[in-house]
């Protein structure tokens, strides 16, 4: 039996990506070409439920919402990661506490960097 | 083998379209294999003001089912739909939001008017209810009921299936269509 193969014999699987290619390209342009088209001012408006959009959408807004948003998202992540911990808190033992206590700690730094920056105050 | 999984499961397959058969080839018309096409993905966009969307959504749920026809995929924006499905009152604040939501959707679009209220403005005979989506959108297929069940929904869904399948390659394109839009102010 033999059982060498040259390059030419990979030929077959060349031709078969050409053709998978070659379907996508043909179908992409061909919906495109025979699919009905109307383009009017209405249409190509942004979709806003159906409701006329009124300005422009890249307006500034106060950075408290964003701030609070993201330090909100921050400290959620943290307390998600102490359900798995508390999950398995007998099997990690004293090395787990350390762990997650470190990270605590690291987050507890970017807090008191939060509260001397006065991100939370909304009035100033 | 596959025969076999479709006779003992009892599915229907869509029968292909007339054309000329023969070993390892099949040619038939365009627009027959587009209509065919159409037919059997029809991308719905539910726009349910009121109890006929319930039953609606009875009709997508796994008793009655929307999907065993193609249409299982709504669609929440109008760029991606077909079929655009007013079931429930609709008020007149709502009507340029209704008109809007029409004149988005991409090319070819159907519209099925499910219900009394969005067919005739059903028993809301008053000053602030459309009377009839038609007034200010052109409707395929009406679903009279209040509310329909949703076999009757299904027969809508079905009729316009069959348009989609019969419809001319150039329709969307005659004067005649155009005129249609025109008489309800849409380009």
């Amino acid at each position: 039996m033999n059982t060498s193969s040259s390059p030419i014999d990979f030929l077959p699987i060349l031709f078969m990506f050409l053709v998978a290619l070659g379907f996508v390209i043909t179908t992409m342009i061909a919906s495109h070409w025979l699919g009905p088209k109307r383009k009017t001012k209405i249409k190509l408006d942004s979709f806003e439920c159906g409701i006329e959009s009124e300005g422009n959408a890249r307006l500034p807004f106060a950075i408290k919402y964003f701030l609070v948003a993201i330090l909100f998202v921050l400290f959620d992540i943290e307390v998600i990661f102490m359900y798995p911990w508390a999950v398995n808190f007998k099997e990690l033992g004293l090395l787990g506490v350390i762990e997650v206590f470190s990270f605590i700690a690291l987050l507890l730094v970017g807090f008191y960097y939060m509260l001397s920056k006065k991100a939370l105050k909304w009035e100033e | 083998m596959a025969k076999e999984i479709i006779k003992r499961t009892k599915l229907e397959i869509a029968k292909s379209p007339e054309g000329l058969e023969g070993p390892g080839f099949f040619a038939t018309k365009l627009e027959d294999v587009v209509g065919l096409a159409r037919k059997n993905s029809l991308w719905p966009l539910p726009f349910a003001t009121s109890c006929c969307g319930i039953e609606f959504m009875a009709t997508m749920a796994s008793h009655y089912d929307l999907g065993r026809f193609g249409s299982e995929r709504l669609s929440f924006s109008p760029r991606q739909a077909d079929m655009l499905m007013v079931m429930g009152t609709i008020a007149k604040k709502m009507g340029p939001i209704l008109r809007q939501v029409y004149e988005q959707m991409a090319e070819p679009r159907w519209v099925l008017s499910v219900g009394a209220c969005a067919s005739s403005g059903g028993i809301f005979d008053t000053y602030s209810v459309l009377q009839g989506i038609d007034k200010i959108i052109p409707v395929d297929v009406y679903v009279p009921g209040c509310p329909p069940r949703p076999e009757q929904i299904l027969e809508g869904v079905l009729k316009i299936q069959e348009m989609c399948q019969n419809e001319s390659f150039r329709r969307r394109e005659s004067e005649e269509y155009k005129n249609m839009l025109n008489s309800y102010g849409i380009e």
